[in-house]
Parts: structure tokens; C-alpha cells; sequence
């Protein structure tokens, strides 16, 4: 058996063979998935009860104590953005220390570092699915009408995964230097919920100023929450209008794009740069 | 050795460690000093690396603790960038240095198993279908869906091992398996490696057990500081490793003892070609010498050497006295010199000379006494016992009714 001899070239953010990177990033995701309810008595229930009690708490605020919003569809459209930011928190919040919280597989393991962080992004996104799969039956059930632009919804999800781990990817780098990123992080996504249309929907900003929903839509949280509600449940305009038309025009798209695809290449060059030291510097 | 082939080869390997001498680990710290960072630590824990394993050999590293062989094998594993130098591999390495890393205590052996198995490099369907094979070779049968929390740290040792011979790499990094684990299994393990050897597979294995590597490798090399200071055949290796290891702990052993009428001036061994040596191994000619000093005349003197253990038995000793060994009353002011030339059947392990100079033929009177004046480290084999005697074994079947003779 002549096998070839190959440089080592120490580790690396990507290394190995494709195949194990896949394998390696989804046995850890669904591993974390299912050990994340360990011990408690409801399990995977809990999964989908998390979004429904915030939910129950927000709408009872918000629609019933305030008065705020009380558009037919505000409870769907509530349950939908809470789960979709639900999404971006969570990711982010696991993976931010998880290349420190792996320490004892980093120090005595050759593996794509990526993988760490990466499989945090994807465990969050299991519970997404599931999470969609029920903001659909409580969409159905509270009478919206399904529609093709439905279809669309997971080109939105896999942008807004692609944002979150490029934040996951920097943040989680950054960590192993500066512990003060997990405090900073989470003032900036508390700060971050506010600033987008998660229940404080977009039509209190046009109502005073019309102008100003274009620089709203900015945060690329904001416009992916904003086409969602375009997509799955529409409505009168301009509460219910799509991104393009708020924003003035398609090339306004940009901007939120490109901070979108600016964040993923900056975090992937942060962590790449990294991830050869990471074993010595934890 | 298989085949001419390099499977590993290490070229020029320098590798160091910048500690900082303040560790920042919040932002207020590094605005307020700026500057702080480039102050290092510089640790330079290997240099000019310099080696080659042929596919198929087993190669052994030994050294001392902080010789740089755990960075070395992160290194080859590629765990650690190394600062220059090249490493180069041929096949499929198995990504660990220890075993068990990134098992779950919360999780049963069959998940643990197949997250293992992929860290391997194996499929998630190549390593459920493994599984039963991995159980059985751990004799873990009974606990597959056992939490791992709940297995003795023995058995995920077995586990661990199981996975990793089952994972069927290429070329293995194998830092001290056999220090865990009972008996029985350890009998295991070296079965395996007479199984792997066999089949030509290659392997690094950091020891230090002179016996696993004298009995396996074929060649073996010694770190020290950082330094490639021996390579070559595994017993010169397990030699120098032995009398490096002994040679700076501190011990009582003293000479130049002056008592009132005697001084020891020395105590050494030479090996069968009279170079002054302080390791022998098992099987070989040793030759102890003591030297005296008489300070006064003494009447009817005798002298004798013995060899004891660290825990201080005596396990061997033999000595002149002026009927014995043809030694005559000592002048003042005269000078002597004692050897004893015996085969080594000591097991592996340190070893006191000891020494004294009696007076009056019941030997009674003792003039010197001196148990620790020189140590001597003899390595090859361990026994079971301190020293091995030449012995035949046999066995006789007795039939029903038979009386044993």
C-alpha cells in the first residue's frame, strides 16, 4: 500500500476532508440538540413551549394591557418574529463561548475549528425548524391564507443564517481573547431586539416619520423580519409592504446586504486568523 | 519494519510558546495598557527537530517530564502550528493524543461511540455499523446504552482504546494507554500491539515504560530540553533515558566518608569492558568497586558491598575478610580497591551500593558504614520480583488416583 505523503499543516478554521467538517458540525449540533433538555421532564417540548410562554407574555403586554398593535394579524406576526430573532440570540449566546467551553477537545484533537461555532449556529437552527413548523400550524389555525410567497421563507432563513454566523464566527474568535465580548454582546442584541420589528412593528416608524423607514431597514434584522411579514403574512400597506418598497427601490438592498455578506467574510477572516493559535492561547 | 517508505517525516521542527507575562483578558485592561501585549514569556520547548518513521515501524518517544514530547505529538498532530520546519504524514493519522477526548458523560456509550468514530475520520453509518464490533473487543457488551457517567474510568478507557483500533487508521500517536485499565486489559492492549505490528501499521507511542519500549519498538528516540539527544535501537535509547532520569534526582548517596580509622574514597561500577557506567542491563556483566583509604593500621579487617533496593532491602551482598578473600591487616596510610563482578539479575529500577569495613574476624566492630554510596540503575526487564534466579518451569498432568510425589 504506497500512500502519498502530505504537508500537516497544523490546524486550521477549515482542514480536513469536506466530509468530516459536515459530519463532525451536524453530530454535534443534533448532540447538543438532545442534550440541551437533558434531564428535565418535558424534553424536546421545551423546544417549542419557550417561544409560546414568551409569546403568551409579550401579547398579553403589548395587545391586551396596551392596546398596541391590535392588527388582526399582530399574534401571528408576533409568534413569527419572536421566533426568527429567538433564532439569532440563541445562536449567537451558544456560540460565542463555545470554542472556550470545548477547551478539553481543542487542546487534544486535530479538527476544523470551524466546526465549533458552526455546530452552535446549526443546533439553533434545529430548534428553528421546529419553531416554524409551529408558528405554520398556529398561522393556519388563526386563519391566514397560505400563499406561494411562503415557498420563499427559507431563502430568508438561510440569510439570516448566513448573518448569524458570520457574528457567531467573529464574536466566538474574539472570545477567546477578550472574555468582556459575552457582556458587550449581550447589551448590544438586548439593543439590537428593540431596533427591529420584533414587536414594535415598522408601522410606528412610518406613522411619525415616513422617511426614516428606509435607514430602519438598514439592520439587516429589520429587513429580514420585514420581508418575512411580507411574504408569509402580507396586509395593508405600508405596514405590510416588502422591503424594496419601503426602502425606495431594489438598490437600497444593498446596504443591508452588504452588511450581511461584510459581517459573514470579516467574522470567517477573524476566526481563519485565529483558529491556528486557538489550541495554545485558551 | 514493512518497507522502506516514510510514513512520518518531521524536518527542522521549532517550535516555541509566548506566554504573556500579563494575561489581558478584558478590553479595559489592554486601553489602558496599550503597549502591554508584546511583553513574552518566550518558551522554546523544541528545536531543530530532525526525524523520520518508516511506515509500518513502531517508534517509541521517551524523555522526561517537560522534555517537549507531548508538543512534539500535538505538533504531528497537528494541534499546534509549529513556528518553522516541516512535518510530513502518509495516510490517515488518528487525531488523538489521548484517549476519550470529547466523550459525554451525559451521554450513552453508542452516541459517545459515534461521535468518537467520527472524529476518527469515520462515517456516522461506517461507525454504527462498527459499533457491536467495538462493544465486544471492550467487553462492553452489557453497557451500550449505558451513560458514560455511570462507567468506571476503566472502562472508558477499554472504550476509548476499542474506538480507536476500530477506526482503522493509518498511523497512530499513542501517549501512555497502558498506565490505565487492569491487568487484564492492559494484556489486551499489548496484544493489539502485537496485532498492529504484525500487520504493519504504523505507530508513535510516548512511554515511559523501558520495557514496552525495548519489547516493541523497533527504534525509539530520547528527547531532553527540547533536543533530539539519542535515536536509534530502543535498548541504547531505554539506557540513556534510565541514567538521565536518575541521574539528577537528589539522593543521600555520599563518599568520601571519613570515619576514625578508614575513609571510603569512592564507589562506582564499570560494565564488562571496564567503562565506568551507572545503568547495566538485565543479563549483562556489572562490576561494583569501592575504594578505601586506611588512616591507621587495622588488624584483621574485612569489607563488604551489598546492593539494596530503593525501599532499602538488601538484595545482594558479598565481601573479604583476611581468611575469605586473601586480605591481609591494613597499613597506615595504605590504600585499596574492592570490585565484585556479578551477572545483573536485578529488576529494572535504582539500586544502592552500600559499603562497610569491619575489624576482628567475627566482623562484629564496624569501622565504616556507608549503605547508599553510589546508585546504579538497571533496566531491560521488570520483574515481578527483585531479582530473577535461572529457573526451569514444568508441569506434570497427575491422573485420577495418581499421588503427588
Amino acid at each position: 500500500m504506497e500512500l502519498e505523503l502530505k504537508e500537516v499543516r497544523g490546524p486550521a478554521a477549515v482542514s480536513g476532508s469536506p466530509r468530516r467538517f459536515v459530519n463532525l458540525t451536524w453530530l454535534l449540533a443534533t448532540t447538543d440538540f438532545k442534550l440541551s433538555y437533558f434531564g428535565s421532564v418535558l424534553g424536546y417540548l421545551w423546544t417549542l413551549m419557550q417561544p409560546l410562554m414568551f409569546f403568551g407574555v409579550l401579547y398579553f403586554v403589548f395587545a391586551f394591557l396596551l392596546h398596541l398593535n391590535n392588527a388582526l394579524d399582530y399574534p401571528v406576526l408576533l409568534l413569527m418574529n419572536i421566533v426568527l430573532f429567538g433564532f439569532f440570540q440563541q445562536a449567537t449566546g451558544a456560540a460565542i463561548p463555545s470554542v472556550v467551553v470545548r477547551e478539553g477537545v481543542v487542546r487534544k484533537m486535530q479538527f476544523p475549528r470551524l466546526v465549533i461555532p458552526l455546530a452552535a449556529v446549526t443546533t439553533a437552527a434545529i430548534n428553528l425548524f421546529f419553531n416554524l413548523v409551529v408558528v405554520m400550524i398556529f398561522m393556519l389555525s388563526y386563519g391566514v391564507q397560505p400563499r406561494l410567497t411562503w415557498l420563499l421563507l427559507p431563502f430568508l432563513v438561510l440569510v439570516l443564517f448566513v448573518f448569524t454566523t458570520g457574528v457567531a464566527m467573529l464574536l466566538s474568535a474574539l472570545f477567546v481573547r477578550y472574555r468582556d465580548i459575552a457582556p458587550i454582546w449581550g447589551a448590544i442584541s438586548q439593543a439590537l431586539y428593540f431596533a427591529s420589528p420584533v414587536f414594535i412593528l415598522i408601522n410606528q416608524v412610518l406613522k411619525g416619520h415616513p422617511s426614516l423607514g428606509r435607514y430602519y431597514l438598514f439592520n439587516p434584522i429589520s429587513t429580514i423580519l420585514q420581508q418575512a411579514r411580507h411574504w408569509m403574512i402580507g396586509g395593508t400597506p405600508p405596514g405590510g409592504s416588502g422591503v424594496p418598497v419601503i426602502m425606495g427601490g431594489y438598490v437600497w438592498l444593498l446596504v443591508p446586504g452588504g452588511i450581511i455578506v461584510g459581517v459573514f467574510l470579516l467574522g470567517y477572516w477573524v476566526f481563519g486568523r485565529e483558529a491556528p493559535r486557538v489550541a495554545e492561547e485558551l | 519494519m514493512a518497507s522502506s517508505q516514510v510514513a512520518i517525516r518531521v524536518h527542522q521542527l521549532d517550535k516555541s510558546f509566548r506566554l504573556p507575562k500579563y494575561r489581558m483578558h478584558t478590553l479595559k485592561e489592554r486601553a489602558i495598557h496599550p503597549f502591554r501585549r508584546h511583553r513574552f514569556d518566550e518558551f522554546h520547548v523544541l528545536h531543530g527537530i530532525d526525524f523520520e518513521v518508516l511506515e509500518g515501524e513502531f517508534f517509541g518517544i521517551v524523555g522526561r517530564n517537560g522534555s517537549g514530547k507531548s508538543t512534539l505529538l500535538k505538533c504531528i498532530a497537528g494541534i499546534y502550528r509549529i513556528d518553522s520546519g516541516t512535518i510530513h504524514m502518509a495516510g490517515r493519522l488518528s487525531p488523538f493524543i489521548e484517549l476519550g477526548v470529547g466523550f459525554n458523560p451525559d451521554l450513552p456509550a453508542r452516541d459517545n461511540v459515534t461521535i468518537n468514530a467520527v472524529m476518527m475520520g469515520l462515517t456516522p453509518r461506517e461507525a454504527r455499523d462498527r459499533f457491536d464490533e467495538i462493544m465486544a473487543f471492550g467487553e462492553l457488551e452489557r453497557f451500550a446504552d449505558t451513560k458514560l457517567k455511570n462507567y468506571s474510568s476503566g472502562m472508558q478507557v477499554r472504550l476509548a482504546f476499542s474506538v480507536m483500533v476500530h477506526s482503522d487508521p493509518d498511523v497512530m500517536l499513542i501517549d501512555e494507554v497502558l498506565a490505565v485499565g487492569d491487568a487484564a486489559f492492559q494484556q489486551k492492549c499489548l496484544d493489539v500491539f502485537y496485532r498492529l505490528r504484525a500487520e504493519g501499521k504504523t505507530i508513535v507511542l510516548v512511554t515511559h515504560a523501558m520495557g514496552l519500549v525495548q519489547q516493541f519498538c523497533h527504534r525509539a528516540m530520547m528527547l531532553s530540553g527540547g533536543e533530539i539527544t539519542h535515536i536509534g535501537l530502543p535498548g541504547e535509547v531505554a539506557r540513556a533515558y534510565m541514567s538521565e532520569n536518575f541521574r539528577d534526582l537528589t539522593s543521600d548517596v555520599r563518599v568520601g566518608i571519613t570515619a576514625e580509622e578508614v575513609r571510603l574514597t569512592a564507589a562506582w561500577m564499570t560494565n564488562a569492558t571496564g567503562e565506568r557506567v551507572d545503568t547495566v542491563a538485565y543479563g549483562d556483566m556489572m562490576r561494583l568497586h569501592v575504594a578505601v583509604e586506611a588512616l591507621g593500621p587495622i588488624k584483621t579487617p574485612g569489607i563488604a558491598m551489598w546492593l539494596s533496593s530503593e525501599d532499602g532491602v538488601r538484595v545482594f551482598s558479598a565481601g573479604a575478610r583476611e581468611d575469605g578473600g586473601g586480605l591481609g591487616d591494613f597499613e597506615r596510610g595504605e590504600r585499596m580497591e574492592f570490585s565484585i563482578e556479578a551477572e545483573n539479575r536485578l529488576s529494572a529500577g535504582r539500586y544502592y551500593l552500600g559499603c562497610t569495613v569491619v575489624r576482628g574476624t567475627a566482623g562484629l566492630e564496624a569501622l565504616l558504614f556507608q549503605d547508599r554510596a553510589a546508585d546504579i540503575v538497571s533496566y531491560g526487564v521488570s520483574l515481578d520480583s527483585l531479582i530473577g534466579i535461572d529457573h526451569t518451569v514444568s508441569v506434570t498432568r497427575l491422573r485420577a488416583g495418581e499421588p503427588v510425589r
